[in-house]
């Protein structure tokens, strides 16, 4: 019964989704107060009868109830209750259901957060929202329906895929598709924006909050993604240049790009019609992204089921969505007029830089995922795009980028002084330097761009500290006139500052990885092999019986200098349901360093194949990208989002909303 | 400096910074598009040695020999048709069995035999590369599963 009303709130929905996209956009073009303020509830409405239709589908779930056919095919009732759980958006219908469920709690946050809003702005954002949000319902209704049943009933499912019965299931889909989705609501404002034809500071400033919230939240949701391959696939790689990690890693780019723009929209009154552009390539490379990974056109772990039926739909969406918000932007775009002039050598030109490097990025990453689609799709050869494309194409643009960051925020408004601000980083430069000969130095023969990317990362961390420090005056001002400035400092030049730090971090964390070391060999009980100054004793393996498989468990013992430093136990598990083995890494991390432990296969007489690795530095990447994640919080904290916007909503009411309040 | 000539300036650098990254990239991609093969076709196109290809198949039954090293075998792949002899060296994946699908990505040596540099393996029961499957389906090997799913492996 409940699966039942599950389904008949999700139908119930897509009625109020359309209306959310109706109303209010009628309201706003008859400046009628009435049917504006009708799009919040339509929002809230939304909200509240998807968020019923997902605690349904968790139900059904969470009691096994195997009648229902998308549970059967997904769940068994052998598999921890922390499976069934996240086993809910372990398959296509339900990881299509969390993604619409986080667009209509983005709507009602838009709802609920937008007092400040001029009703006509709001109305309209509501309205594009509802728009998105109908589609993808009518998507899952149409052919990714979670809630049908099947008769008769089997007795148990058929499982989750044992890769993904992992805790990191739990975490990275909702947080990726909060960063996905969250770029929603960037596009409904950019495209509100072009139906007013009016793009202002004001306007900036409310786009702002929502893309950094999107922004850290898809910085974690791919961090744990990386790191989930990293531990889980056995050999220790974080990036893969798989076309589903560039599917997040595109909006992430462009993502990061608008952050940067819509600073210059606000406080400048520039590049207004190229942030527009922005939102709406940002959240259309979310739907790509969508479209990549739950089409099926892809080979990869995330792709679940092919139904051309499936494809075919999201393309068709994607196509309205992006060719109907490019069409409008095309007509009134020229409508939206440019405003503060600034000289190239400014923090406006240190901004349109960054912005064309990001975009640059995200274009060739494009390029590289989408050539080998759109070759097979016109009849060419079947081909696949190396991982060094990527590196080659990627890093060559990475590097200016990181040379700007430290000097960006040193420049001044409207008309930099270059000089001056290079020789304000002169720490910074010597900073750079010290790294680099040292390293070439210490690791002689060894990887040379890695030391070069450690003095990149030298200059960004002196840098972003410099700037920082004469912000506070520190050393030149009293310390207790360094403290009242570091007081009155925003939160968002404290965001700025961190966020920096942590790409800093994250470099150090890419480039450590040239230096780890690797051992493959058979190993017999009792035997041991020396890494990187370590030794691994082998003790033996045991047999062990987990909740929905059996494990063989190897006992190892890492040991430097005869001290004992960890004891560690790889795993290779095997799923009777599925048939199918999987390996359980042991890593033992000091944050600084890892080493990292996998078993291969038996030899038959008594002896395991095991990887060892010690990875000096890869822990960095994924608390370089925490780092950047807080700096975003940080940013998000800052009061001006809130005292601000609404002093100029108000002087920005009477075009927007001639009605009486 | 007039709004024109700044704007010119602006979109100039843009320009030449699309010229730089175009040219980067048509390099780069010149050199690391992998074309796929079935051991068939890999023998019919005579593929130039020393060109890094992706080939697709059935590992044959019986062909697998591990070396002591626990990390090098040599296997042939075959698509019912033909078969290549393969030889790898590095990390195996744990779903890397006889008479199962997998791709592999490398380089044909001059005597025949097909260097890897990776190794991809179907990743369950159900799940085959879609490549590997539409190889199968040609040469009538094929027998009915669904989706395409793959984990890989690297040197």
């Amino acid at each position: 019964m409940i699966v039942e009303l599950g389904h008949f709130a999700l139908v119930l929905a897509l009625f109020t989704s359309l209306a959310q996209a109706g109303l209010p956009l009628w309201g706003a073009s008859r400046r009628h107060l009435g049917l504006m303020e009708a799009g919040r509830g339509a929002a809230f409405a939304s909200f509240a009868l998807v968020a019923f239709a997902f605690a349904a589908l968790i139900n059904a779930y969470v009691t096994s109830d195997f009648s229902v056919l998308n549970v059967a095919e997904n769940s068994h009732t052998d598999k921890p209750l922390l499976y069934q759980f996240t086993g809910v958006w372990g398959n296509h219908e339900g990881s299509m259901l969390l993604w619409v469920f986080i667009l209509t709690l983005f709507g009602a946050a838009v709802a609920w957060f937008g007092d400040n809003l001029p009703p006509a702005l709001r109305a309209r954002v509501l309205a594009v929202q509802g728009m998105i949000g109908s589609g993808f319902l009518l998507f899952i209704l149409l052919t990714s329906n979670p809630f049908l049943r099947q008769v008769p009933e089997p007795a148990n499912g058929q499982g989750l895929n044992p890769i993904l019965q992992d805790p990191g299931l739990a975490f990275h889909p909702p947080m990726l598709y909060l960063g996905y989705v969250g770029f929603s609501v960037a596009f409904s404002f950019a495209v509100a924006a072009l139906i007013e034809g009016r793009v202002d500071a004001a306007w900036a400033r409310w786009v702002r909050p929502w893309t950094l919230a999107a922004w850290c939240a898809l910085t974690i949701g791919i961090a744990m993604g990386s790191w989930w391959a990293y531990y889980t696939l056995g050999w220790g790689g974080w990036w893969f240049w798989d076309p589903v990690e560039n599917a997040s890693l595109m909006p992430w780019l462009a993502g990061t790009a608008l952050l940067h723009s819509a600073i210059v929209v606000e406080k400048r009154d520039a590049l207004k019609s190229w942030t527009v552009l922005l939102a709406i390539i940002t959240f259309s490379l979310s739907l790509v992204g969508t479209f990549l990974v739950r089409s099926g056109v892809l080979t990869s772990v995330h792709a679940f089921a092919v139904d051309p039926m499936r494809g075919t739909f999201i393309l068709l969406l994607l196509l309205v969505a992006v060719g109907g918000s490019l069409t409008l932007y095309a007509v009134r775009a020229p409508a939206l007029k440019g405003g503060g002039l600034f000289a190239p050598i400014s923090r406006e030109g240190a901004l349109v830089l960054n912005n064309l490097l990001l975009s640059c990025a995200a274009a060739t990453v494009f390029l590289g995922t989408l050539y080998p689609l759109f070759l097979d799709a016109v009849g060419g050869p079947k081909v696949s795009v190396g991982y060094p494309f990527f590196n080659r194409t990627f890093a060559p643009l990475m590097v200016p980028l990181l040379l700007a960051v430290a000097v960006g925020p040193l420049l001044a408004w409207k008309r930099g002084d270059l000089l001056g601000a290079l020789q304000r980083l002169w720490v910074a430069f010597a900073a750079a330097l010290a790294v680099i000969l040292v390293g070439l130095y210490a690791t002689s023969g060894g990887p040379v761009l890695a030391v070069l990317a450690f003095g990149l990362a030298a200059w960004v961390a002196v840098g972003t500290l410099t700037e920082w420090a004469e912000r506070l005056r520190l050393f030149r001002a009293s310390a207790h006139d360094s403290w009242r400035r570091a007081r009155g400092l925003p939160r968002a030049s404290w965001g700025m500052s961190c966020a920096h730090l942590g790409l800093a971090v994250a470099v150090c964390g890419f480039a450590g990885s040239a230096f780890e070391q690797e051992r493959i060999d058979v190993m017999q009980p009792g035997s041991s092999l020396a890494i990187a100054g370590f030794t691994l004793a082998f003790q033996g393996m045991e047999e062990e019986q987990g909740p929905n498989y059996s494990a063989d468990r190897g006992n190892f013992i890492l040991r430097r200098d005869g001290a004992t430093v960890a004891v560690m136990h790889p795993e290779k598990r095997f799923f009777p349901l599925q048939q199918m083995p999987t390996s359980k890494t042991a890593i033992h991390t000091n944050l600084l360093a890892d080493f990292y432990l996998a078993l291969g296969d038996p030899d038959g007489k008594g002896g395991w194949t095991v990887r060892a690795y010690w990875k000096p530095l890869v822990p960095l990447i994924w608390i370089g990208a925490v780092v950047m994640a807080f700096g975003g919080l940080l940013s998000l904290s800052d009061r001006r989002w809130r005292v601000g916007a609404a002093a100029r909503a108000r002087r920005a009411a009477p075009i927007a909303a001639p009605v009486g309040e | 400096m007039t709004r024109k000539r700044r704007r010119l300036y602006l979109v100039l650098g843009g320009l030449a910074t699309l010229g730089v990254v175009s040219g980067l990239t048509l390099f780069a991609l010149s050199d690391n598009i992998n074309v796929f093969y079935s051991p068939t076709e890999l023998h019919a196109d005579g593929v130039r040695d020393g060109v890094r290809v992706r080939i697709g198949g059935l590992v044959e039954n019986g062909s697998l020999v591990r070396e002591s090293d626990g990390k090098t075998i040599a296997f042939r792949v075959t698509d019912g048709k033909t078969a290549v002899d393969v030889d790898y060296s590095g990390v195996i994946p744990d779903l890397f069995r006889e008479g199962q699908g997998v791709m592999v990505e490398g380089k044909l040596a001059r005597d025949g035999t097909f260097h890897a540099e990776s190794v991809l393996a179907k990743h369950d029961e159900k799940y085959m590369p879609r490549e590997v499957a539409d190889a199968l389906k040609k040469t009538g090997h094929w027998q009915e599963t669904a989706a395409p799913v793959a984990v890989g492996a690297k040197e």
